[in-house]
């Protein structure tokens, strides 16, 4: 047999290996592709619907809307930002959640600073201790904290959303960067200590500029979790509509508009588009932080 | 606008704030003589931190459980009356079962499917469009996911157009509609189905980091041995990422235990769906009884604490092994 004759085989041979590894890994395939689908189909049929006319929507499932006549509209959209103060409701999450992702940060990077480069008596109690908060239920804290807002007059202000986000949020903070601080080179700390370097020196100078990836990530956690927050805004701000962020105003939606789904969709997807933003631009800072925030075994 | 004018100077006052800060503990430890300066420093750095965290977690914790010990309006000692109510009113007995279905169904169905998903896209190449899809819902809001779900369940009288997608595939293919959300006992899982369509992907992701841990050489060489895929997987991939595995369910017990938003949202714990997190919420906000709403969240407390030392625990041990 002449090389090229056997290259020819060795080839032929090869695509029918290939071919009989595809035909093997068929399921395979078709399950992660079925699950993908199966996943992707609530929040398809959701944005689907958030532009359709309502006679549409009632009569008939989202589904349809790729036959004709392909009716589709905005109308859904403008009725819900004007109508339904979902406008109001967007500026009122933004200005809930941007202090409250600021806030427990920097406080929480003074305390894990310590935590990781101070030395002083009783330091592992106590961070033993913040890692037992990390799970502690927010139910068993909402009480007291009602009541001396109240007493405070703080009670449905924006004021005490931040603070109390601000204080819910410092655990898993505070564990998160105390990992990724003790994490850094002990050198880089000796030779900033023999330039004279005073600790806030080394803090705001060394520390968080090298620290700008767990940074990312713990901000993204904290926006995420307050955005998505109905619970803390529920108490805390007690449902009043001027202050109301989306959550609370899409929960409202869901009991009065009832079956006006082509609203609810259109309010919801509304209320998703930061977080998807967040998501498909800085997914690697998010999964790193779920990566580091979990207590690894 | 006053409101976004408070809401810029939070913004941009606390990171001036707590820079002042840090050169004011400078300042403060400077005074003071160089042993009591470096014993002390350590302390003002936490004391925002604590101040914090004891405000918003500790006392209210042990506020709570003394609360629970009082009526209503918390002016009278009623002793473990509350407690009495919370374990024998059928309502409270029905959301501490639902509870209990919650834990296990969810934690189990969560954990599993994270560690299917994690496998099988271990083994595609398009892995990261695959992974990004089953955890895109992690991002979106529990209340969003409640409309996205409620709609999915949508049911209209048989021989209507079902605009529910689970209707349509039910009648599509021969079977009648079903009121998902309102036929119990199967509501609550149809609840649950919601929160294991937002969680998997966050199992998945952990448990395909761990997976990605492995060494390949380990997997090589038992395949050499002739194990067949199924025998590596349980006895030397599970064996390896079992400590990733019990994190994970951790954190969906906790979940489960905590679970309120897609309750509340969804059927507000009517048609016997109640869980105790939206309980209380109801004696908090619609009965104004303290004392109940207390019992019922040191209950939930409890409930967590087996898990909090279980983690303090791996934790303890963790940082001894470095």
């Amino acid at each position: 047999m002449t090389t090229r004759g056997a290259a020819v085989a060795a080839a032929r041979v090869q695509t029918r290996r290939r071919a009989a590894e595809l035909w093997s890994r068929l399921p395979l395939h078709s399950a992660v592709v079925l699950i993908s689908l199966l996943w992707m189909v609530p929040t398809l049929g959701l944005l689907v619907s958030s532009f359709r006319p309502p006679a549409a929507v009632t009569s008939s499932g989202w589904w349809t809307a790729f036959e004709p006549p392909f009716a589709f509209t905005l109308e859904n959209y403008r009725s819900v930002l004007t109508t339904y103060n979902m406008w109001g409701s967007f500026l009122n999450s933004l200005l809930v959640t941007i202090p409250a992702t600021v806030m427990p940060i920097l406080i929480a990077a003074f305390a894990a600073y310590a935590f990781a480069w101070m030395r002083f008596p009783g330091r592992n109690l106590l961070f033993f201790t913040v890692v037992g908060l990390l799970v502690v239920p927010l139910q068993t804290t909402l009480i007291p904290v009602l009541k001396v807002f109240t007493t405070l007059g703080l009670s449905g202000t924006f004021l005490a959303i931040w603070l109390a986000h601000t204080g819910y949020g410092l655990p898993f903070a505070i564990y998160l960067l105390r990992n990724f601080f003790a994490a850094l080179p002990r050198d880089m700390f000796e030779s900033a200590h023999i330039d004279g370097a005073s600790p806030p020196t080394v803090f705001f100078r060394l520390v968080l500029p090298t620290s700008v990836p767990a940074l990312a990530s713990l901000a993204i956690f904290q926006f995420l979790w307050v955005w998505n927050d109905l619970l803390v805004a529920l108490i805390y701000l007690g449902g009043r509509p001027d202050v109301a962020p989306m959550t609370v105003t899409i929960s409202n939606l869901v009991n009065s508009l009832g079956q006006g789904w082509q609203l609810l969709t259109a309010a919801a997807f509304i209320s998703m588009l930061l977080p998807l933003l967040i998501f498909f631009s800085l997914q690697q800072y998010f999964v790193r932080g779920i990566l580091a925030g979990s207590v690894k075994g | 606008m006053s409101r976004l004018l408070l809401a810029f100077v939070a913004v941009a006052g606390v990171p001036l704030a707590t820079a002042g800060y840090a050169w004011l503990v400078e300042l403060v430890v400077s005074w003071l003589p160089a042993r009591t300066g470096r014993a002390v420093r350590p302390w003002l750095w936490m004391l925002p931190a604590s101040a914090f965290l004891v405000f918003f977690l500790v006392y209210p914790t042990i506020e709570t459980i003394v609360l629970s010990l009082y009526d209503a309006t918390s002016s009278r000692f009623v002793g473990l009356a509350n407690y009495a109510f919370v374990f024998t009113d059928p309502g409270m007995l029905g959301a501490l079962r639902n509870n209990l279905i919650w834990l296990v169904f969810f934690t189990l169905v969560t954990v599993i499917l994270g560690l299917v998903v994690a496998v099988l896209t271990d083994r595609v190449p398009y892995e990261a469009v695959a992974k990004g899809i089953v955890f895109l819902p992690m991002a979106v809001s529990f209340v969003a996911a409640g409309v996205i779900w409620k709609f999915m369940y949508d049911y209209r009288p048989p021989g209507a157009a079902q605009t529910g997608t689970l209707n349509a595939g039910v009648t599509a293919v021969g079977f009648e509609p079903q009121a998902w959300l309102i036929n119990s006992p199967w509501n609550t899982f149809a609840l649950i189905a919601v929160a294991v369509w937002t969680w998997t992907g966050f199992c998945a992701v952990i448990l395909s980091a761990a997976l990605k841990g492995i060494p390949p050489e380990l997997l090589e060489a038992a395949r050499v041995d002739g194990a067949s895929e199924w025998q590596i997987f349980r006895s030397v991939v599970v064996p390896l990422i079992s400590g990733t595995i019990a994190v994970v369910t951790t954190t969906m017990i906790i979940f489960a235990l905590k679970a309120f938003d897609i309750v509340y949202v969804m059927t507000n714990g009517n048609y016997n769906t109640e869980v105790i997190a939206n309980a209380m919420y109801k004696e908090l906000f619609n009965y104004r009884d303290f004392g109940r709403s207390a019992a019922i969240a040191v209950v939930l407390l409890v409930a967590i604490v087996p898990v909090m030392l279980l983690n303090v625990g791996r934790f303890r041990a963790q940082e001894e092994a470095r």
